[in-house]
């Protein structure tokens, strides 16, 4: 099997990862065809014998942070936001619907980590070699989106015990 | 380990994930035994895995929409064929010797099922079995073609049709309808003048997105070339022929069937 039929073996994978990432379908297949595009484009640069899927997935977050970055110029490194912010959002627990609301709060850079490593599977070590960071920042990152999930979890469900005793 | 010695939180991760090694993770779970609050963050934290999972795993189950096909080889249609001709010439310009090689060293990927290899098996026994008959060769003979390609499509669900090869010196001896991996499968037979056979082995995708290059398979002297093109699956098998025979038909076929 060549580069092209294995990365045509990649997209669902990829519509998987961008999904959960971008949250709606249409939204999140833009970003497969531009990711798509970009890596067949720079197949030339994939060097053979190494982790097409983890070259493929690099593809895809670059493209990503450009979109994100083109779309918003002036926002700041969420992974940098303090904790307050994030403590202040969990008054409005209740608006936290599901998972992907859940998920959409995170900060971009701890849900890919997050993303990678439950969806994807992938070693903390691929993670860290697709995301360009080192696998000390990959756990870092994974702890606090874990923990930011659970306690949004937690504030979700004390709404929906208050709902119930009243 | 003793009891009181914590795991970093980085251990507590990888154990959320199950990526602990076994003598790591007893040492673990006494700590989590003692400490209930971190036992129960830790649980939530696997929970949420699954959660995600559940959740989004589907994603990988939805057709490949078109615009995203269409991205890799911008001149997908007649790709499979260029490369496939390709292979003595271009040699590596995508690397489809060594992707093939490699392609039988590495396990398939989880999500790509393997079941064109399977299909080239089992029509290279098809064509091992039914191609040296003399007396009765296929069900329905070339003279009913007509029936004979609307009882297949009826049979498979999907539009059969019987390519015409007599550019290649073929003509069509007839059909049959033979069991399949997930269904009926249609054979359609076809012999040179001096007698040399080869066989057209079609069967209904499933999962009617999926498109590939064509691939070569020998299952002990039978030749096969296979390709999948969206609603239907392809093998053409011949014990008669040489592979650059059998590729030379097996372009006529693509083009032929194209949709």
């Amino acid at each position: 099997m060549n580069e092209a039929e294995r990365l045509v073996e990649l997209i669902p994978r990829l519509r998987r990862y961008a999904r959960a990432l971008v949250g709606d379908r249409a939204s999140a297949d833009d970003l497969v065809q531009d990711t798509l595009e970009r890596a067949w484009a720079k197949l030339h640069l994939y060097r053979r014998g190494t982790d097409l899927r983890a070259w493929l997935f690099t593809v895809m977050h670059n493209v990503h942070v450009n979109r994100v970055r083109a779309a918003r110029p002036t926002d700041p490194l969420e992974d940098e936001m303090p904790e307050l912010a994030q403590r202040a959002a969990q008054g409005d627990a209740l608006l936290v619907r599901d998972l992907d609301r859940a998920i959409a709060r995170l900060p971009a850079e701890q849900r890919a980590v997050l993303l990678l490593v439950t969806l994807e599977e992938m070693s903390y070590e691929d993670v860290a070699r697709t995301l360009g960071i080192p696998i000390g920042t990959v756990m870092s990152r994974l702890s606090r989106a874990r923990e930011k999930l659970r306690s949004m979890m937690l504030g979700q469900s004390a709404a929906a015990k208050l709902k119930v005793v009243k | 380990m003793n009891e009181e010695q914590q795991p970093s939180e980085s251990e507590l991760q990888a154990y959320a994930d199950g990526r602990i090694a076994a003598e790591q993770r007893a040492a673990i779970e006494s700590w989590l035994a003692a400490h209930p609050d971190d036992a129960e963050r830790i649980e939530t934290y696997r929970r949420l895995g699954e959660d995600l999972r559940a959740r989004y795993n589907p994603v990988l189950e939805e057709a490949v929409p078109g615009r995203l096909r269409r991205v890799i080889g911008p001149m997908r249609r007649w790709h499979p064929v260029a490369k496939a001709a390709g292979w003595a010439t271009l040699g590596g310009a995508l690397g489809v010797l060594a992707g093939w090689q490699l392609h039988e060293l590495r396990p398939a990927a989880p999500v790509a099922s393997d079941s064109g290899a399977l299909m080239a098996r089992r029509a290279a026994v098809a064509h091992a079995t039914y191609s040296p008959e003399v007396r009765h060769p296929v069900e329905v003979g070339a003279e009913q073609e007509q029936h004979l390609v609307a009882w297949l499509s009826k049979r498979l669900g999907a539009k059969v049709q019987a390519p015409k090869l007599d550019e290649a010196g073929m003509s069509l001896v007839g059909g049959r309808l033979l069991p399949g991996e997930t269904g009926p499968v249609a054979q359609f037979m076809y012999q040179t003048t001096s007698g040399r056979r080869a066989t057209l082995y079609v069967r209904a995708e499933a999962h009617g997105h999926r498109e590939t290059a064509f691939r070569y398979a020998r299952e002990n002297n039978v030749s096969v070339f296979y390709w999948i093109d969206r609603e239907s699956g392809y093998a053409l098998a011949s014990a008669d022929l040489s592979r650059e025979e059998l590729l030379r038909i097996a372009t006529l076929v693509y083009k032929q069937l194209e949709p």
